[in-house]
């Protein structure tokens, strides 16, 4: 993890023109992503993940605006026009998304999917890409890939389908890969796979930054998590800190949250009190204060910066009152 | 590609034109009205070739000009007022009628779903200046307009063509617009335009292939709605010009005979009718063959 990140995101703001007003989703957020380093973005739904990446593509919707800095490898990319952004996509900047099921285009073979990107950018010449589409599925472990590429979407199966796009995703040979959520829609045993994958997608050099609301996605894959709340982020840690010490108290409520096997076999799962603000309605302080049982004036007042702990620890927090490493919730 | 097939399984090969070429098969109306058609259109390619008589020669040898239909003197459709041959007149104008309604559906394909498809997928203040074109187009009226431009050049087939083509690719335009609209929305468009590929690969990859049903039916329709107005521009005046005709002309003028020389009206009426029909049928039947929520 040394050397310059590979993308640098800085005081990213993402803002919406909708006919309420300006609708803020992602207010301020500040993250790195270093080659073979895998970082994930966990938050409840909403709180701006998904539109945070998609601005690092320059994906949003018509209405949406972006403020701040995106850089990949050095380039700026925020305020970029579409032809610099269409080149950085695919080859420099991959996407994996969510629902397997509706990421290919129907009528289309597997192989035409496969190579189009390679072939448009004159990449390769029809016979390299259609061998590395099969290398490409081979890797994602699909078997009998020659045979797939002559199939259409419909013929495979959903945790097929997300290895696939996997599989397109990677063709371009990209340094940092986006995943939406790339397990939500599978079931476990599929999930595991594409976990899997997902690893060694990231052992193999690349920078994986994975959207997700599935804490044991993150404990399995993830080096680092950033936590986000209402479109802010609230803690940023390793992933081992993380989950031993979280410092924020919306990190600990969400990790006290997570259903385990062992422990109180009949008691109720503990749930966070209240809703989560809606955007659009920025609070004066920190935007989880009012769902907070350690929350003081202060924290209604003013907004709590991101800022490091302790030295040594590598472990930023925005909150007023962070929990000390020792003290657990109950 | 030959190890390709060999190396394949022996799944089933489905797709989006496989299955709509199996379910055609299966729909027989459609298919009986596909062997009509292409034997009209064999029929207007070689029909006048088989007649001893030319288009514009008048056979004087006969009682009457007008002489019904017979064996023995090689009419096998009788003769016009003029003498003329019914045969070699009915096929060159079926040949006319078709040749005007293919050129106006590509027209109105190519340029429509290029139009419509761009427009929908740019969306935005594009999109609203390309449509607020084709709305003025619409505007106008198409009787005037096409006669304005008659006067001005001149009768002439290619006039007829552009008139109908520069009108006919409207509402396919506003069709594709629609679809491409929603198709914009769809995740694997996103994907698409996540993967890094510029506008015109994914409109022409991942969206036109998508609208073909809607578009493949829309323009069966619009065949015999073409060949209608063409022979209502005939039946103008502002049509064909003789000695050549269509099948539009050839029913107006047996109309004015129909007392005396019914197979004037009746022999192109049959053709167009049949062709209308045939035409009708076959897109109905297309249209449930690319419907993939029909069950098959």
């Amino acid at each position: 993890m040394s050397g310059a990140p590979l993308l640098e995101i800085r005081d990213l703001e993402v803002v919406f023109d909708t006919p309420a007003g300006a609708v803020q989703a992602v207010g301020g957020v500040s993250l790195d992503v270093h080659e073979g380093e895998c970082l994930a973005l966990v938050g409840e739904s909403g709180s701006g993940k998904t539109q945070a990446m998609l601005a690092c593509l320059g994906l949003l919707a018509g209405n949406g605006r972006t403020q701040g800095s995106v850089r990949y490898a050095g380039q700026e990319l925020v305020g970029a026009d579409e032809a610099a952004l269409q080149h950085v996509r695919g080859t420099g900047i991959a996407l994996l998304s969510q629902d397997p099921m509706n990421t290919l285009t129907p009528h289309l073979r597997i192989e035409t999917q496969l190579v189009e990107l390679l072939l448009d950018r004159g990449l390769a010449t029809r016979a390299e890409a259609r061998e590395r589409a099969v290398q490409a599925l081979r890797e994602v472990d699909i078997p009998d890939p020659a045979a797939r590429l002559r199939q259409y979407p419909h013929e495979l199966s959903g945790g097929m389908r997300q290895r696939v796009a996997l599989a397109i995703a990677l063709m371009g040979r990209p340094r940092l890969l986006l995943a939406d959520e790339p397990t939500t829609a599978l079931d476990v045993s599929v999930q595991a796979r594409v976990l899997d994958l997902l690893g060694n997608v990231c052992a193999s050099g690349l920078g994986l930054l994975l959207v997700t609301h599935d804490l044991g996605v993150v404990a399995a894959l993830a080096d680092r998590v950033a936590v986000m709340y209402a479109g802010r982020l609230v803690e940023v840690a390793p992933v081992a800190e993380l989950f031993a010490a979280p410092r924020h108290p919306y990190t600990a409520a969400l990790l006290a949250a997570v259903p385990r096997l062992r422990g109180d076999e009949y008691g109720r799962l503990p749930a966070i009190a209240g809703t989560p603000p809606r955007p659009g309605q920025p609070a004066a302080g920190c935007a989880f204060a009012p769902r907070c049982s350690h929350a003081v004036q202060a924290c209604r007042e003013t907004k709590p910066d991101l800022r490091g702990l302790e030295p040594g620890i590598d472990v930023t927090v925005a909150c007023h009152r962070p929990l000390s490493a020792v003290a657990q919730p109950a | 590609m030959a190890e390709l097939l060999l190396e394949t399984p022996p799944t089933r090969r489905a797709g989006l034109w496989l299955d709509a070429w199996a379910s055609l098969r299966r729909s027989r109306a459609a298919w009986v009205a596909a062997l009509v058609l292409a034997s009209i259109v064999v029929a207007a390619l070689v029909g006048p070739s088989l007649s001893r008589y030319a288009i514009d020669a008048v056979d004087w040898t006969q009682a009457s000009l007008a002489s019904p239909p017979s064996f023995a003197n090689g009419h096998w459709f009788g003769t016009d007022t003029n003498g003329r041959d019914l045969f070699v007149r009915v096929w060159i104008g079926t040949r006319m009628s078709l040749l005007v309604a293919v050129l106006a559906t590509v027209v109105s394909v190519a340029v429509g779903v290029a139009w419509g498809a761009t427009a929908g997928y740019l969306g935005g203040r594009v999109d609203g200046l390309m449509m607020r074109f084709v709305d003025v187009l619409y505007a106008l009226p198409y009787m005037f307009f096409v006669i304005i431009l008659t006067v001005v050049f001149g009768r002439s087939l290619v006039l007829i063509f552009l008139a109908i083509g520069a009108v006919g690719w409207l509402t396919m335009a506003r069709i594709v617009r629609g679809q491409a609209l929603a198709l914009r929305q769809r995740e694997f468009v996103e994907a698409a335009i996540a993967l890094g590929l510029p506008a015109r690969t994914v409109i022409a990859r991942h969206i036109v292939p998508n609208v073909a049903g809607t578009v493949i039916v829309y323009a069966t329709l619009t065949v015999p709605q073409v060949i209608l107005f063409e022979s209502f521009l005939s039946f103008l005046g502002l049509g064909v010009q003789e000695p050549l005709t269509s099948l539009g002309r050839l029913v107006a003028e047996g109309a004015l005979e129909m007392e005396t020389s019914p197979w004037l009206l009746l022999i192109p009426s049959i053709v167009l009718g049949t062709l209308l029909l045939c035409l009708n049928f076959l897109g109905d039947g297309l249209r449930d063959a690319l419907d993939p929520r029909r069950p098959r």
